[in-house]
């Protein structure tokens, strides 16, 4: 059974409370597909289940098979340094189909964040270490692919789709007592 | 699942094509932790990819100075083909003739079906078996397991020397 070894900080990008009895992290990579796909199912998970469950993301981009993923978790990064991660999280995912370096602007001046912070973002690689730490922590935590996913720091195997998770977090909730 | 080479076990040594015209052989590498990875075939689903992940975590292993073979029964062409297309820095191997030969000396073949199973072996500098590990052939075990014994292997290493080194992968 592998476990989250990397424990959930408040320097981790947080949705929802930190008293939630359900917390799900996602090790994701903006250009995967399937994790375009989850972005979705997340969304409906966190609609569902409102303040009982805590969603976290952390970077696995597989870079060399998806040449665009350093740049879109650099500039989601570089987003969240301004206290906007998760509406440039969401605008990279919802644009998935038409991902590339002129989109991370285009969301960026939508945001109406800095195209110049962004540049050297990208240029520096200012957040690199950041995102190459999560990358790091997610393979030794047993992340084999993207997305992943842990359910209270206990890796979720198998179908991700929204009736797998619910009925996951479901289980979980009935373990800690607490009706689904 | 096969029973595959436990540590303790000198590998066997081996000499396949590493490209179409070019052979490597194990022996080759004495010197330096070896990873093996027998898997069954090319071309499985991109994102969850076994061998994109290595790819990715290539420069955690090179740091304990440990060279990373994959091993299928498919052919040269077609791991040329592959790797081209996944960006691969790390050589393929191809055990395809005599089919599976290599992987059956290290208990990694599955005649029913075959081709490998998902085999994992760690060598020491000295060709002998440090780590093995079978994964069920559907599930891609990761590279926890691996970094692990290279970890292991480092500490033994340097304990043996007597000698502390503050060398750029100590953990």
């Amino acid at each position: 059974m592998a476990v989250l070894r990397v424990p959930v900080t408040p320097n981790d990008h947080i949705q929802g409370d930190d008293d939630a009895p359900v917390s799900l992290v996602e090790y994701g990579d903006y250009e995967c597909p399937f994790c375009g796909r989850a972005y979705y199912i997340i969304k409906q998970l966190q609609q569902h289940y409102g303040p009982q469950l805590r969603f976290v993301f952390r970077n696995f981009p597989l870079t060399q098979i998806h040449p665009l993923a350093e740049s879109a978790a650099e500039t989601a990064e570089s987003a969240g340094a301004h206290g906007r991660f998760w509406e440039m999280h969401d605008g990279l995912y919802e644009n998935q189909d038409r991902l590339s370096v002129p989109l991370m602007f285009e969301l960026t001046e939508d945001l109406a964040l800095s195209a110049a912070a962004l540049r050297k973002a990208l240029a520096s690689h200012e957040f690199l270490p950041r995102i190459r730490a999560d990358f790091l922590g997610g393979v030794r935590s047993g992340v084999n692919g993207t997305p992943t996913f842990f359910i209270n720091g206990v890796r979720h195997d198998g179908p991700w789709e929204y009736e797998d998770l619910l009925a996951a977090i479901d289980a979980r909730l009935v373990q800690l007592g607490r009706t689904a | 699942m096969a029973q595959i080479l436990p540590a303790g076990t000198q590998a066997p040594d081996f000499a396949l094509n590493v490209t179409p015209d070019q052979k490597l052989s194990l022996s080759e590498l004495r010197g330096r932790p070896v990873i093996l990875a027998f898997y069954p075939a090319d071309w499985s689903p991109v994102c969850g990819d076994q061998m994109s992940l290595y790819n990715e975590v290539l420069p955690e292993f090179q740091k304990y100075g440990a060279e990373l073979l994959g091993l299928s029964v498919d052919g040269a062409w077609c791991h040329a083909a592959f790797a081209k297309d996944r960006h691969l820095h790390f050589p393929l191997l191809s055990d395809f003739e005599p089919k599976g030969d290599v992987s059956k000396k290290y208990g990694a073949y599955r005649h029913k079906d075959g081709f490998c199973e998902r085999a994992l072996f760690v060598l020491d500098k000295d060709g002998k078996i440090v780590w093995s590990y079978c994964s069920p052939v559907a599930v891609n075990p990761g590279a926890e397991g691996i970094l692990e014994a290279l970890e292991d292997l480092s500490s033994k290493e340097k304990s043996t020397h007597g000698r502390v080194e503050s060398s750029s992968y100590a953990k």
